[in-house]
């Protein structure tokens, strides 16, 4: 099998994770190109993921979540990868679902698959009260402003073709991006699947969404979603096979 | 009417303005692009400071009859919205400008480090 799958794990002080994350992804299949991008953390992240077998992107200073990854999708775009995942780097992803997300893109189903937490009613995550409302505001509102039905926004794990490659090297938010970048996927054209993923409680770290900066989140994601679907973003019927 | 004193404590206020600009531009301290909003703000201010009839006739207009010198506040708030907001432009572009610049530094890092691999210690 030719090696034409990356991994995209951004990670920010995760040296105590990191490691682990990588070795599950080549776990799971050793001919993924793991790709972390450094987020410019004071620790080891960069020394140990190189150690894992990772490709390390140093960012020369903290550019946020969404600036990292744009990062991993520029490196996939510009070394020719048909299909990029991408996890977190604190290890709530489980590498072993890798399959579910990359079926449909490979099997050319959809351009871009994202694993949701809410797909299948009976999932076992069941977050806090205050979050799921969160998450389930977000998620009407995508649903509403994309024309497509997705239960889970704010979810990193995912799985995109080419198509979803190039639209995310160019056109990705910086700050909380999960939500938007759904909605610029849906405006986009891109065929957005989800499949039902369970997630791990975090093993370390603390989640970058505090309490304090919940209030913020919350303001930004809605600003930004009605922003974008002001904008007009570029159609991406040319780019599907 | 415009109390004489207004007029001439405006004009101050505003030429100052105008040379603290223009010295910042010459010792190379201010761009240009940034000094022509402020230079604009001091000009405006000037100019109505001085021409008192034309003051009495902008507050006219705008039905403050009371206390002309109050458009003067207005005009000068006004201009430092105007200011404040180009910077927020700015500030933004040089946001993204950054994130660019990090995220291209680090490919072509990790480009570089393939063709020559670091020496290794030990």
């Amino acid at each position: 099998m030719r090696q034409d799958v990356v991994a995209i794990v951004p990670a920010w002080n995760e040296a105590a994770a990191i490691g682990g994350v990588v070795d599950e992804i080549l776990a799971f299949d050793p001919t993924i190109h793991v790709v972390v991008v450094d987020d410019a953390s004071d620790d080891e992240t960069a020394s140990v993921a190189q150690r894992h077998g990772a490709t390390v992107l140093p960012l020369l200073f903290n550019v946020g979540i969404g600036g990292a990854v744009q990062t991993g999708f520029r490196y996939a775009r510009d070394e020719g990868y048909e299909i990029a995942v991408r996890l977190d780097g604190d290890g709530q992803h489980d590498a072993s679902e890798l399959g579910k997300l990359i079926g449909p893109v490979r099997a050319g189903e959809a351009d871009l698959v994202i694993g949701s937490r809410f797909v299948d009613p009976g999932g076992t995550y069941r977050p806090p009260f205050a979050r799921r409302m969160g998450i389930r505001v977000f998620a009407r509102l995508v649903s509403l402003l994309g024309g497509q039905k997705v239960t889970d926004t704010t979810s990193g794990f995912s799985a995109m073709n080419r198509a979803g490659i190039e639209l995310f090297a160019l056109e990705y938010p910086h700050d909380y991006p999960e939500v938007e970048a759904t909605l610029v996927a849906l405006r986009s054209g891109l065929r957005l699947t989800q499949v039902q993923v369970e997630m791990r409680e975090r093993q370390t770290g603390t989640s970058s969404i505090t309490f304090v900066r919940s209030l913020y989140y919350i303001v930004k994601v809605m600003l930004a979603l009605l922003v974008a679907s002001l904008r007009r973003y570029p159609k991406l019927e040319a780019a599907r096979r | 009417m415009t109390p004489i004193r207004a007029s001439i404590a405006g004009a101050i206020a505003s030429l100052i303005l105008i040379l603290v600009v223009v010295e910042l531009v010459r010792g190379r301290r201010l761009k240009e692009r940034y000094a022509l909003l402020w230079l604009a703000t001091g000009v405006v201010l000037l100019v109505l400071s001085i021409w008192r009839g034309g003051l009495n006739t902008i507050a006219g207009w705008l039905g403050v009859t009371s206390y002309p010198p109050a458009v003067l506040f207005a005009v000068a708030t006004l201009f430092i919205f105007l200011v404040l907001l180009h910077y927020s432009t700015v500030i933004s572009r040089l946001t993204d400008e950054n994130v660019d610049l990090a995220q291209r530094i680090a490919l072509l890092e990790e480009r570089l480090s393939r063709e020559r691999p670091p020496p290794r210690e030990g």
